[in-house]
């Protein structure tokens, strides 16, 4: 069942006495136990929309428009002082490098229960109990000793399983991981992942998980919704957009990635450059790299349209047909 | 850690030689002697010799180096030339003031400097970050002893609210500290701000509004502690500043202390006082310094084991 | 197709600077400091040296806006003969102390290993100390007066500097560009002059502004003790300190220059502070 409902999501900023979106149009819903990838180049918004979705935009002078609805909310409309009870407890959030999203005075343990005790009525010694047995189910090697370490006495991996602590240890609805694996080497990412899928299943959380990371969408989503230039291209089931993409872009995306057994040659990649925010293209923002491109994707703006089930293209020359 | 700080408490023994030997060397290149003070009018050249003599000034300088310093470890620090005191009870009869003004003036520019420089970061470029700021700078574009005497005027002369001069009760301290205590919280306000503002730009911070902490709890708990570590860094550092700045102010409001002693015995060539003088005050820079780096590593868990 | 429309850095230093209010009032004080100093015998009223015991002490008035000191002289004239002796000492002292800082810091940081040690150790002890002391002891021993002043302090400044470039050096010296200019063939002494030192002016430059403004000060400080400029030459200190004694009787002997001196310093502090913002974003844009 649906726990959360994006509609028309986006983030406006006044940057030099102009305003600039540099996300837009974007349309999903999440279920529990479900784990929902968002995938794009940087820049293409994805860490935007998390800090939408935990109504952190503000901080750095956004205005958010669109609407929200968790657990039959809009979170647009609740008050910093409602939304500070629902961040952490039931939407989490972890962020991008583990390396610095620690307080380095303070040991990583109390960090935890810093957090639990805000969202979780709780009193500070079963909170550090809850957190210690916590850490054990996340694989860290003797817990109550990691609880009295310091950030920089850590290694990635061990720090990232902290933060992963701070985010489930108030039993949230939604985790909302921003590239959790960016920063790690490739096999302590392997663990990492495995740890997610096992979470989300045993405690039927929805996960959502933003990577720029094909392989890993493939390896752990039961959805995806594909990013570009701040606005959704595509979003659909996994098998469905890996097997028939419908978004040009998607298409060139699943092209790029080599596989074994292909020709010897030069790789393949998408002609052109991502613009940035403040040269966006008009209409499509796609259209500059299309193949498929014509005046009317220059003039306007392809709406995210829904198509069979859960499926979503934007693209002026979706017609059911597929390449 | 325990054995670096005795690592850097041995360093300082050969850190003491080298700065007698430096001062001892510049003391004696300034021209004139202290004989001439001594001298009345109608001395004559052998009046002068005989004096010199008698206070061991005609050695050579090695030999007079090596005499001050045996005296020296052995606890006996000469006798004042000019004033025929031992240097050790001037010494201590001074110190006891030149620390209190010196305590004093470090509170208040810290104090001040801190708060000024929350103020500033909490209202970034509105009129009242222009205003912390100049009130701020205000220690470091006048000199102290204007600063000094213009306080003096008006709180002791026109108000009348503090004394002009002396020492020995608490408000003859205020103008005091004040004057030396601003000129330094001028650099502090400078480094909280800078440190309060980039705090906010800190990804940790992110994180803790994502588990829901408010605002001021998270200013309180983790960005100010942030924000102190490059303060706490000067702090040993502004020690020397007070008491370059005490210097001044004692002359200017009278006050006796190490500075005024420093001053008159530099003036008159007064070597034994001068010698022991400095030596104090340079190795209190650098005694505080060490005692900085401590309290550093000890906010700082990541400098701890640097020190392993 | 968009292009990127690139402009020169200087232009985006400027346009960020003129953005920064302290930093544009910051040059404007400094721009009328410089403007007095330059044409100070014309925009005296009397000559700063003329004496007239009869109007002595006088408070300010229509004729004398600042009033007279001591010896009758017109206290706006003297004050405005200040700057120029101000701006030139600050200017002077801070390039010593810049070449001092430079020499040294350079070679500590490109030689290294007990050379390093050695001059580091120098540098540190020297700033600690508080610099009023170091420069009275060398007034003491060159003797009074503004050349030695000048001096004095230049002495007294220099290991901040020394230790900003050898800093840079220290960090610039293993980035990529130098490698790959060493293997091309470069001698130390190009390296170290056409790349290394170049690269480390920037915060040379921005200390120095902020520099200028702490040896005017130390200047004053060390005529109010007697070893600076020496009468009738109309130092901002050198008046202040004469006028000390008259703090009671005429205290605007003592305040004119104060607040002269005060507007003068707030100036370089505001410029070099606006210059510190700038390379900060600088910085943080190009991550």
């Amino acid at each position: 069942m649906s726990i959360l409902q994006v509609k028309d999501l986006q983030v406006e900023f006044v940057v030099d006495k102009k305003k600039v979106r540099p996300i837009e149009n974007i349309s999903f819903e999440m279920n529990a136990g479900e784990v929902l990838g968002m995938v794009g180049e940087t820049g293409s918004g994805k860490s935007l929309t998390a800090h939408a979705i935990m109504g952190l935009s503000s901080l750095v002078g956004g205005t958010i428009g669109g609407s929200i609805t968790f657990q039959g909310r809009d979170l647009l409309l609740l008050s910093e002082k409602e939304m500070r009870s629902v961040r952490g407890s039931q939407i989490a959030f972890i962020p991008q490098n583990p390396m610095t999203s620690l307080d380095p005075v303070y040991r990583v343990g109390d960090q935890i229960v810093e957090g639990l005790c805000k969202q979780v009525k709780i009193g500070k010694r079963q909170a550090k109990q809850q957190v210690i047995e916590l850490m054990g189910k996340l694989h860290i090697p003797k817990p109550e000793q990691v609880f009295q370490q310091y950030p920089h006495q850590l290694s990635g991996g061990l720090k990232q399983r902290i933060v992963i602590a701070m985010g489930l240890c108030a039993n949230p609805s939604i985790l909302i991981a921003d590239e959790p694996t960016t920063a790690l080497d490739v096999t302590v990412q392997a663990q990492i992942m495995l740890l997610f899928k096992e979470m989300t299943s045993t405690r039927n959380i929805g996960l959502f998980l933003i990577t720029h990371d094909l392989g890993v969408i493939a390896q752990v989503c039961d959805k995806v919704a594909v990013m570009y230039a701040g606005t959704m291209v595509e979003f659909g089931e996994i098998r469905e957009v890996f097997n028939t993409p419908r978004h040009p872009y998607t298409k060139a995306l699943l092209q790029c990635i080599p596989h074994i057994g292909m020709e010897k040659g030069s790789l393949a990649a998408i002609f052109g450059n991502v613009p940035s925010v403040d040269t966006y293209p008009s209409g499509c923002r796609y259209h500059p790299r299309c193949s498929l491109r014509d005046s009317l994707c220059e003039q306007s703006v392809p709406m995210l349209l829904q198509i069979e089930g859960d499926s979503r293209v934007a693209c002026h020359h979706y017609l059911g047909k597929e390449d | 850690m325990w054995i670096y700080i005795l690592r850097r408490t041995l360093l300082l023994i050969p850190l003491f030689f080298i700065i007698s030997v430096v001062v001892f060397s510049l003391i004696h290149l300034v021209p004139g002697d202290p004989i001439d003070s001594l001298l009345g009018p109608g001395s004559t050249s052998a009046d002068k010799v005989e004096l010199v003599k008698a206070h061991g000034l005609d050695k050579p300088l090695t030999i007079q180096y090596f005499v001050w310093l045996k005296n020296f470890v052995t606890g006996d620090m000469g006798q004042s030339i000019i004033e025929k005191q031992p240097v050790a009870d001037m010494i201590f009869y001074n110190m006891p003031f030149t620390v209190r003004l010196g305590l004093a003036s470090l509170f208040i520019s810290f104090f001040l400097g801190i708060l000024l420089g929350i103020i500033s970061a909490a209202a970034k470029n509105t009129f009242i970050d222009y205003i912390s700021m100049i009130i701020a700078l205000l220690g470091v574009t006048v000199p102290a002893f204007w600063l000094g005497l213009i306080l003096m005027l008006i709180f002791s002369v026109m108000l009348g609210w503090f004394p002009v001069s002396g020492s020995g009760s608490l408000e003859t301290l205020v103008l005091p500290a004040i004057t030396v205590g601003m000129g330094g919280a001028g650099l502090i306000a400078r480094i909280t701000r800078v440190s309060m503002l980039e705090m906010f730009n800190k990804e940790f911070v992110l994180l803790l509004y994502a588990k829901g902490l408010s605002k001021p709890a998270i200013i309180i708990k983790h960005v100010f502690r942030n924000a102190l570590m490059p303060v706490i860094t000067i702090f040993g550092l502004r020690l020397g500043w007070i008491l370059g700045g005490a210097v001044t102010i004692e002359i200017v409001f009278s006050r006796p202390g190490i500075g005024n002693m420093l001053l008159s015995a530099l003036y008159r060539r007064d070597y034994p006082v001068v010698q022991a003088s400095l030596i104090f005050l340079t190795m209190a820079v650098i005694i505080g310094a060490f005692i900085a780096d401590i309290m550093y590593s000890y906010a700082d868990p990541r400098v701890r084991d640097v020190y392993k | 197709m968009t292009e990127y429309k690139h402009k020169p850095p200087w232009v985006v230093v400027l346009q960020r600077f003129s953005g920064n209010k302290m930093g544009v009032i910051g040059t404007i004080l400094i721009a009328c400091l410089v403007i007095v100093a330059l044409f100070a015998p014309l925009l005296e009223p009397y000559s700063y040296t003329e004496q007239n015991i009869a109007i002595a002490n006088e408070p300010p008035s229509l004729n004398h806006i600042m009033g007279t000191d001591d010896f009758g002289r017109d206290l706006l004239s003297r004050t405005i003969r200040g700057a120029r002796i101000s701006f030139v000492v600050g200017v002077l002292s801070v390039l010593i102390s810049v070449v001092i800082g430079l020499v040294i810091g350079a070679i500590a940081g490109f030689y290294g290993g007990v050379i390093d040690l050695v001059l580091t150790t120098i540098a540190d002890l020297t700033w600690s100390m508080p610099a009023i002391l170091i420069a009275l002891l060398l007034v003491a021993i060159i003797g009074a007066g503004l050349e030695s002043v000048v001096i004095a302090i230049g002495l007294s400044y220099w290991a901040q500097y020394a230790r900003l470039v050898r800093g840079q050096i220290l960090s610039l010296k293993s980035a990529v560009f130098i490698e790959a200019t060493k293997s091309m063939g470069a001698s130390d002494y190009v390296i170290l002059f056409k790349h290394l030192l170049p690269n480390s002016l920037s915060p040379v430059i921005v200390a120095a502004t902020i520099g200028i403004g702490n040896a005017i000060v130390l200047e004053a400080t060390l005529g109010f003790l007697g070893m600076g400029a020496q009468p009738p030459t109309p130092s901002w200190g050198a008046m202040m300190s004469n006028g000390t004694a008259y703090l009671f009787i005429s205290p605007w002997m003592i305040i004119f220059p104060g607040l002269a001196m005060m507007i003068t310093v707030l100036g370089f502090n505001l410029f070099g502070d606006a210059l510190i913002d700038i390379m900060d974003v600088k910085n943080k844009e190009s991550n």
